[in-house]
């Protein structure tokens, strides 16, 4: 049970070095994507006897993080006619180095971390702050708004993978209202990166930079 | 139930409101809707509920002692809205006004959240219940400071996520049973596991104090209460950082709990003489007036922590001025906003005279300035006057003239601007504005005037006679965070 779920973690770390190194933006969606439906599987490998409200939060996450968002993201990247990250911050060599550095140190790091002994040979926690990172990477390295959003779920990703540590003492209550606050945010966001891609003509964040002191 | 109602009647109202079908009288429903929520505050206040010690929600001391402030602040801006929708009529309010009644209910709810993930979820909620209030304008300028608003604080919040998953996973690593009530983690106390405790702390402090807009995490602060309607400024300064102050209270009693509160005091003490300082240099750098009130808030959200910080008496002190604060702030916001529609700009460099343009905001705007700075005998001046009583009696003598400096610069900065804004020949601007829509210009009615003038009377009051029962709920508040064995 733990080679599958260590399998399915290993997969979304490769996605996250697979995003930081791609600058067509719709890889970067559909990465982010596929990462989102790994995760959703990993509650129903992790619970050893089968429950339905498992599976029921487990088929929602992968409808919205795998369908729901990227379609929306998609959706706004071809009314602004973009293709490309041109001219990141972080350039896409450097970031995929930074982005193996803090896979390597978030392995180390889980080691020094006192864990409970049945985590200890996961990759939960090393997988969790790996994806951390490889979001902060993109939301400081990226100009494009899509970039960033895309940045901002691999964050919450990542996150989720820790929460998943708690998966048997949380009630369900608790992760569906985490899943739902975040679902509405991402709406939220896909609207105004759509407004802000009308009142500015542009998907660039650099183009944002009237309000200064 | 009484306890559910603070929440379900200003979200009721929000979906009748957006089922309303007359933009006129649709903002109507926001004083009908605020009314009864303060009425049933004041009345909790006065007869708190019973809570158990296990819910996962209840009107507890803590929610008691802060709550009503915040229905008061919100019922001042209600009444205001009408009027202030009433003259932009070119708006529409649908979404506005729901979400304005949505936040009241989300902010109730959050002060009333005794379980570390319920409490994220309304803080969350709120976060983005705020979005549509942000870019009510409309504007190019408006979207930006919405992007900026919901990037960094949607960050800030992810972060405060994973410091409460942090604290469970203390809590299981501890040997217990990962339950997330304030209650349940406190009672686990020492056993709770340290690291993971201080990892907790770190990340919640960073992400609630997003929300509070604690300085270095302040950035989106300015944009935010800039571009936005006085009124939405007033209900985020007054109302939404309350909960993130809250929540930094609870989170602090647990890590208190756990035997680092030394570690938790000295990190408050820090990040809030560090706002306080970064708040007192911008305000003495901006020209902004609305710029300006963000960086006070900055500042003021500094003192809640430092006072925090301090020990009982300090949290005593900082509860008070939690309610001074709101007051104070939304009588600021809401004549800051008359002066803005008046002088249709912003800035001390297009803007001057405006105490012959909009006298009576202007005296508001002046007096609530004084209010804010801490001159006596407004609230703020009560309640600073404590926490630096908490600084000297607790030996943190530096961290007190620290304190005191950053007051003095906020009150340079403010005043100079101010002043700047409310003094001299008005401009062609303003004036011609006045002469030639004599109906379309802003006229100082009763219903712009009043709110701001009450939220002042009542700071004054509050700091000459502060009211037994408001003493006995802060008291109150202090014994539930200071329970801990």
């Amino acid at each position: 049970m733990n080679d599958t779920m260590n399998l399915l973690i290993g997969i979304a770390m490769g996605l996250n070095l697979i995003a930081l190194g791609s600058s067509r933006l719709p890889s970067v969606v559909r990465v982010m994507a596929s990462q989102g439906v790994v995760l959703g599987l990993l509650p129903l490998v992790i619970e050893r006897d089968f429950h339905w409200l498992v599976a029921v939060v487990g088929a929602i996450t992968i409808v919205v993080k795998g369908i729901v968002i990227p379609t929306l993201l998609l959706r706004a990247m071809r009314a602004a006619n973009i293709e490309r990250e041109i001219e990141p911050v972080i350039g896409f060599v450097p970031s995929l180095l930074l982005g193996a550095v803090g896979t390597i140190a978030a392995v180390a790091v889980a080691h020094k971390l006192p864990l409970l002994p049945e985590h200890i040979d996961t990759l939960l926690v090393p997988g969790s702050l790996a994806s951390i990172f490889t979001g902060f990477i993109l939301l400081v390295g990226r100009v494009k708004a899509i970039s960033q959003v895309c940045g901002f779920l691999i964050l919450e990703n990542g996150i989720y993978l820790f929460g998943l540590l708690l998966l048997r003492s949380t009630p369900l209550l608790v992760e569906s209202g985490i899943l739902l606050d975040v679902t509405v945010g991402v709406f939220v966001i896909g609207i105004i990166v759509d407004r802000i891609q009308r009142a500015f003509d542009s998907l660039d964040t650099r183009k944002l930079t009237v309000l200064r002191e | 139930m009484k306890e559910l109602l603070l929440v379900f009647i200003p979200l009721l109202g929000a979906t009748l409101a957006l089922l309303w079908p007359s933009e006129r009288t649709r903002p109507l429903l926001l004083p009908v809707f605020a009314g009864l929520h303060t009425l049933l505050a004041f009345w909790m206040l006065v007869a708190p509920p019973p809570v158990s010690p296990g819910a996962w929600f209840g009107f507890d001391p803590i929610a008691r002692a802060v709550l009503p402030a915040v229905s008061l602040l919100f019922l001042a801006c209600a009444a205001y809205g009408v009027t202030y929708l009433r003259v932009r009529p070119e708006r529409p309010n649908r979404v506005f006004v729901a979400m304005l009644l949505a936040t009241l209910g989300l902010v109730s709810a959050g002060h009333q959240a005794r379980h570390l993930g319920f409490l994220w979820i309304t803080t969350e909620a709120v976060t983005l219940a705020a979005v549509p209030l942000l870019h009510f304008n409309g504007t190019p300028r408006a979207f930006e400071a919405t992007w900026k608003y919901l990037l960094i604080g949607g960050t800030g919040i992810a972060l405060s996520l994973l410091g409460s998953f942090c604290l469970g996973y203390a809590s299981l690593r501890g040997g217990g049973s990962g339950d997330l009530t304030f209650a349940a983690l406190s009672a686990q106390g020492a056993a709770l596991s340290r690291p993971w405790v201080l990892i907790a702390w770190v990340l919640l402090l960073v992400g609630y104090g997003t929300k509070m807009g604690l300085a270095p995490m302040h950035t989106w602060k300015p944009d935010a209460y800039g571009e936005a309607p006085g009124i939405v400024g007033a209900v985020l300064a007054g109302g939404v950082t309350t909960v993130a102050f809250t929540a930094i209270l609870r989170v602090r009693a647990v890590v208190d709990a756990a035997g680092e509160g030394a570690v938790a005091s000295r990190t408050l003490m820090a990040i809030g003489l560090f706002s306080m300082l970064v708040a007192a240099m911008l305000l003495l750098a901006t020209r902004d007036f609305k710029r300006m009130l963000a960086y006070s808030s900055v500042e003021h959200m500094g003192i809640l922590v430092i006072g925090a910080s301090l020990g009982a008496a300090g949290t005593w002190a900082a509860l008070f001025h939690v309610w001074s604060n709101s007051l104070t702030k939304g009588a600021l916001f809401l004549s800051a906003g008359n002066i803005r529609r008046a002088a249709g700009a912003r800035t001390s460099d297009d803007v001057s005279g405006m105490a012959a343009v909009t006298p009576k905001s202007a005296v508001i705007f002046v007096a609530g300035m004084f209010a804010v700075t801490a001159c006596p005998p407004f609230g703020p001046f009560f309640s600073e006057l404590r926490v630096l009583r908490a600084a000297f009696e607790t030996g943190h003598g530096v961290a007190g003239l620290l304190f005191l400096g950053g007051l003095l610069f906020a009150f340079f900065g403010l005043t100079r601007l101010v002043f700047a804004i409310v003094d001299g020949r008005p401009r062609v601007a303003a004036v011609s504005g006045i002469g030639e829509s004599g109906e379309k210009r802003v006229r100082e009615t009763y219903g712009v005037i009043l709110p701001p003038a009450i939220l002042l009377a009542l700071s004054l009051w509050l700091g000459l006679f502060t009211p037994a029962v408001l003493r006995d709920a802060w008291t109150a508040a202090v014994a539930q965070l200071n329970s801990a064995p």
